[in-house]
């Protein structure tokens, strides 16, 4: 059964359908868990982006005589151990975090999503030559290849967030190519053709706009990912260079202090716990408002 | 069948020809000299150079490629330069470690996972469905090497239940061996599980809004055992061999938790090796973990074809 | 049965449950990292010297004091020219596996290793030409030159005695199962796991060993480290973290002993290797003037290690008796850096690439002197890079500056010549400066103390006094050493190796 397209939205039967989005949309209203996730996501959003109005300190500058201190009235997070405001750090590292999923998974898509089209709708041998290699991805540890491409890259968060979205790109290839093969079969591919339509405009046009729903989950649940994978990255020393604040290096430094500063480990690990919950929460969602089964 | 399983087969090895060739070549991009690092403090450039020409360094890249593979392929896996012993039985020291962790997250994952994702699926969009949500979801939300701290700090330091680390063979003394590995496995079952509930609240709410449930339900069957004798045994396999998928991934090795845990696993063995640009052992285990990976998958893809005889055709 | 009869017995019993209870005493000890190949020869690791301290004994030891004792050697004498060494060497001593350490086996020892391909101990014993057998416990070596940190060498892995019948039967793979003479002997390793050691009969010094069997565990992660100690799993563990000493201490059941390390810790500057050496820095000692008096040590010593480690400025700690106290610890004074900046005719920031290795504590070092010298018009640019490719780009001098220590020897020349000579190396920084050199290579020449001392205050003069090094000397560490209250009779000794003969536990 093919899903209605965009384009179809203004019936010319004169009926009031609802255009798919719409329909998404009041779906994912009803799902409870979603909504949470979404709104956490855009609190953390307008955190990251009005930082610099909302932090109450400078994130990198030190203060020799308040290393780590508990959080009291005047500093909320505590202090971390040159004597930085948690807070401040935890919301500035918000940039740091939330970029790096979204440009990693916009890297994963940008290269992903074509890959895939090409594979599954030309097919032959410039499938198995990209199926093979994305197999070969897959098949190895993706820290190890992480950890390789940023020491490669040299340190910094832009290079992780290239090494991230490198090692995620074999999923989108295997999922938009698996998707592609179910639908060029349809019939509206088949008609697209015959009224001679050149492949790409099938691909852009018809084909990609159809199997959107189930990207924009994946890409959700990606984001998740990705933000784990920078606090990984950040955490061995391959990301965030000091003393710009990552959730991920902010770990990093509190590991030593577990013991006498707990408060340094606690902080960015709940702000990394309600990021990647929120992102899954709304993927989730998401993939239950997008399923065509459903009414 | 046999066509599809030939096919399969077949595809192998240029997958296995792809992988050795991203693992050898990603370590030849890593920035570092081995023979340097070979030599830390101690820099005389004599051995430095002695070292380079016994372990082929000043060789062009290809060159190297084809003495590694050539060696592969008649069982050498080649030899760690840090300490000269030769990478298949560093492997196969470190594989019933990681053999056993693995078992271990999956069987908490399983548990977790498929007992989240049943009770989402029956009680769905009720608080029981969310609270089950989460409870899941927390595995993959929390950065393992983050909670492993976390569990270490107050199992260990504070409660003194289990070791802080390490790791001790379950023939040696089968408690210790459990005390050792539960929160590790704790860690990385926890991750897994999500992704289990996924699938069997997916594949569950498929089979409960099924035709033959319904129609066991209007028999008047008791809701108890239409959910547990037709929906399960009907939604397990997706569940089955996303398991088996998921294994493959854990034999990799989980870097991170198992340099916390100390845990002396395929893990902990890749990442140092990265490290010390002691290229021999990551392209060796890497390539074995790549080809058990890429076997469980075909395993698990034969086994749903079996079980789904629709998907023949 | 009568009163005494009851009590014999009584004791008897109580004697035979305690001897049963005292069956095996065993030692674990939890290292920082799992060591390298366990072949004294091949060895280049920090930790895998504490695990030969137990396995592999040497022809000399030190004490507290840094002097040069006996071990399985018993005496020297040095010629008045300085080039022939004769050894005497302790008889009846036995390696593992029965063989008899003679001088045919110190000469084999020797010799494998100044000759065995890839062998570390090459550069360290390069000074020596032969290796003669003069009778069955004593053999000379022939120097090509006077070479007074020769001792002191053999005091460490070059001076490992190894039985030859082991090590020919397994060349370059000895360090699988190594056979020495030590306390303890070789049992088994999982790499990454653990190395089991147990006692060995026949030690020459076997009264003084009271511990049947010692484990060494590799855990990389200080804080799981010192949680293994404060639960129990461990008895001893090496590297606790400076800022855990007040939790260690606060623990009744925990001791922790320090002594001040051999090596220092600084930060290198780039003068003249390469395109990058082109900052105000690398050219003016002015400039790097202004930049160390940015800097305040104390404060740094403070934040960072709760003031438990010890701030220095050259390449012996302040307590070293080679410490030169006519070139003292400069206080922080950041106007007179302004000025000496402006003198220099510097206009707006200085940026600077700050390669930092990557580890927590040498973050928040680099972290603080970033801060420091901010505020004299240093823009620090930090670059935290992994070990393996710091190594590669200090060699290429792809770096401007580089927060680097060294883990220290125990002759002071072990800690400055490979750094200064031109273009030695370890100088990858480009200083070469004929005065520093000659008085380098006449130091090591001399055998009075108090000769050697005064060629190197010409060297700290120049260097550090007057800012023309490369090597800004920061702090010196702690050897810190935590263990359970069970163990009796651990000294802290400045090379921070675990020594383990004396050692009782309760």
């Amino acid at each position: 059964m093919a899903t209605l397209t965009a384009t179809d939205a203004t019936a010319s039967e004169g009926l009031l359908v609802e255009s798919p989005a719409r329909r998404a949309w009041r779906r994912l209203r009803r799902r409870k868990g979603a909504m949470l996730g979404l709104a956490v996501i855009s609190i953390f959003i307008l955190l990251a982006v009005l930082a610099p109005w909302v932090a109450p300190y400078d994130p990198i500058k030190q203060s020799w005589s308040l290393v780590r201190k508990a959080p009291s009235a005047a500093h909320w997070f505590g202090t971390d151990e040159v004597g930085r405001d948690l807070l401040s750090r935890v919301i500035f590292g918000a940039r740091a975090s939330l970029s790096a999923g979204i440009i990693s998974v916009g890297i994963a898509l940008s290269v992903g999503v074509p890959l895939g089209i090409v594979a599954g709708y030309i097919g032959g041998w410039v499938d198995s030559l990209i199926s093979r290699i994305t197999d070969a991805m897959l098949a190895t540890p993706f820290l190890i290849l992480a950890i390789a491409l940023a020491a490669f890259l040299g340190p910094s968060l832009g290079n992780a967030m290239i090494a991230i979205g490198i090692t995620a790109t074999p999923i989108f290839i295997r999922l938009t190519r698996g998707q592609v093969m179910a639908v060029k079969v349809e019939d509206y591919i088949e008609a697209a053709r015959s009224v001679g339509n050149p492949k790409w405009r099938i691909a852009l046009f018809h084909i990609l706009p159809n199997i959107l729903p189930p990207l924009l989950v994946q890409a959700t649940l990606a984001l998740a990912t990705a933000i784990i994978a920078e606090a990984a990255l950040s955490f061995l020393g391959l990301g965030q260079q000091p003393p710009a604040p990552s959730w991920g290096s902010m770990l990093n430094s509190a590991q030593r202090f577990l013991t006498n500063a707990p408060w340094m480990a606690i902080w960015p690990g709940v702000a990394i716990f309600l990021a990647v919950l929120s992102f899954n929460l709304l993927g989730d969602g998401l993939r239950d408002a997008l399923d065509p089964k459903e009414r | 069948m046999l066509p599809f399983l030939g096919r399969r087969l077949l595809q192998l090895i240029p997958t296995l020809f792809f992988v050795s060739v991203i693992i050898f070549g990603l370590q030849q991009l890593l920035p570092g000299d081995p023979a340097l690092i070979m030599a830390g403090e101690e820099r005389d450039p004599d051995v430095i150079a002695q070292i380079r020409e016994q372990y082929r360094l000043d060789q062009p890249i290809p060159v190297q490629y084809v003495y590694w593979m050539k060696g592969v392929l008649s069982g050498d896996l080649g030899e760690s330069m840090r300490i000269k012993k030769p990478v298949l039985d560093l492997v196969l020291e470190k594989l019933p470690v990681t053999a056993q962790l693995a078992g271990m997250a999956i069987l908490i994952a399983l548990v977790i996972g498929v007992g989240a994702g049943i009770v989402s699926a029956v009680y769905k969009d009720t608080w029981l469905d969310y609270g089950a949500n989460i409870f899941a979801l927390w595995g993959i939300s929390t950065p393992n090497f983050w909670l492993g701290i976390l569990l270490i700090f107050l199992f260990s330091v504070q409660l003194g239940w289990l070791p802080a680390s390490g790791y001790v063979r379950p023939g040696e003394d089968l408690q210790a061996s459990l005390a050792s590995t539960i929160m590790p496995a704790f860690v990385l079952g926890n991750a897994i599980a999500a992704i289990l509930m996924r699938h069997t609240r997916g594949a569950m709410l498929q089979v409960l809004s099924s035709d033959y449930v319904r129609t066991a339900r209007a028999k008047g069957l008791l809701e108890r055992s239409v959910v547990l004798k037709h929906a399960m045994r009907n939604a397990m396999t997706p569940v089955i061999t996303l398991g088996a998928l998921e294994l493959g991934t854990l034999l990799s090795g989980a870097v991170l938790t198992e340099q916390i845990f100390t845990i002396p696993g395929f893990g902990k063995l890749i990442v140092d090796a990265v490290f010390n640009r002691d290229y021999a052992v990551v392209q060796g285990v890497v390539l074995v973990t790549a080809t058990a990976y890429i076997v469980l998958n075909l395993l698990a893809d034969i086994a749903y074809v079996l079980a789904n005889p629709r998907l023949r055709s | 049965m009568t009163i005494r009869n009851r009590l014999i017995m009584t004791t008897v019993l109580a004697a035979s449950l305690t001897g049963a209870a005292q069956a095996q005493t065993h030692l674990r000890i939890g290292l920082a990292e799992d060591p390298d190949v366990l072949d004294p020869t091949l060895a280049r690791t920090y930790v895998g010297r504490i695990v030969f301290s137990s396995i592999c004994d040497k022809l000399f030891d030190i004490d507290e004091k840094l002097n040069i004792v006996p071990q399985l050697a018993l005496s020297q004498e040095t010629s008045a020219d300085g080039r022939t060494v004769t050894i005497k060497l302790r008889p009846g001593v036995k390696f593992h596996d029965g063989e008899p350490l003679d001088a045919e086996a110190a000469k084999y020892s020797l010799e494998r290793h100044m000759t065995l391909t890839g062998s570390y101990r090459k550069p360290e014993l390069a000074q020596v030409d032969k290796v003669e057998v003069v009778d069955p416990t004593t053999i000379r070596l022939l120097l090509k030159a006077p070479f007074s940190p020769l001792l002191a060498l053999l005091t460490d892995r070059a001076g490992m005695m190894v039985s030859p019948k082991a090590a020919k039967e397994a060349g370059d793979k000895f360090g699988n199962k190594p056979v020495c003479a030590g306390p303890f002997r070789f049992v088994e390793r999982v790499q990454q796991d653990r190395i089991v050691v147990e006692r060995f009969a026949d030690y020459w010094g076997k009264a003084n060993v009271h511990i049947d069997k010692i484990t060494y565990l590799p855990i990389v992660d200080s804080t799981v480290r010192l949680a293994n100690l404060r639960s129990g799993g461990l008895d001893l563990i090496e590297r606790p973290l400076a800022t855990d000493i007040k939790t260690i201490r606060d623990t009744p059941r925990l001791k922790l002993v320090s002594a001040v390390e051999l090596g220092y810790q600084g930060l290198t500057i780039n003068l003249s290797n390469g395109p990058k050496a082109s900052t105000p820095l690398a050219k003016s000692a002015r400039v790097r003037k202004a930049f160390e008096l940015a800097l305040d040590r104390d404060a740094m010593n403070q934040v960072a290690f709760n003031g438990e480690f010890m701030p220095g400025n050259q390449w012996v700690n302040p307590q070293h008796p080679y410490y030169q106290q006519t070139v003292p610890i400069p206080k922080r004074d950041v106007a007179k850096a302004k000025v000496l900046m402006k003198e220099a005719g510097v206009t707006g920031p200085v940026i600077i690439d700050f390669m930092v290795p990557n580890n927590p504590e040498a973050r928040q070092v680099a972290e603080l002197i970033q801060s420091m010298v901010g505020e004299a018009g240093f823009d620090m640019k930090i670059r935290v890079t992994e070990f393996a490719t710091s190594l590669t780009q200090a060699e290429k001098g792809e770096y401007q500056a580089f927060l680097i220590g060294w883990s220290g020897r125990t002759d002071p020349d072990g800690n400055i010549y490979a750094f200064a000579i031109c273009n030695a190396p370890q100088n990858n920084a480009g200083y070469c400066d004929k005065p520093t050199e000659e008085a380098l290579n006449k130091a090591r020449t001399l055998s009075d103390p108090e000769q050697r001392k005064h060629m190197y205050e010409l060297v700290a003069k120049r260097m550090i006094g007057e800012n023309e090094g490369h090597i800004l000397y920061l702090y010196h560490r702690r050897v810190l050493i935590a263990h359970s209250d069970r163990l009796d009779g651990y000294r802290p000794m400045p090379d921070g190796l675990i020594r383990v003969v004396g050692l009782k536990l309760k």
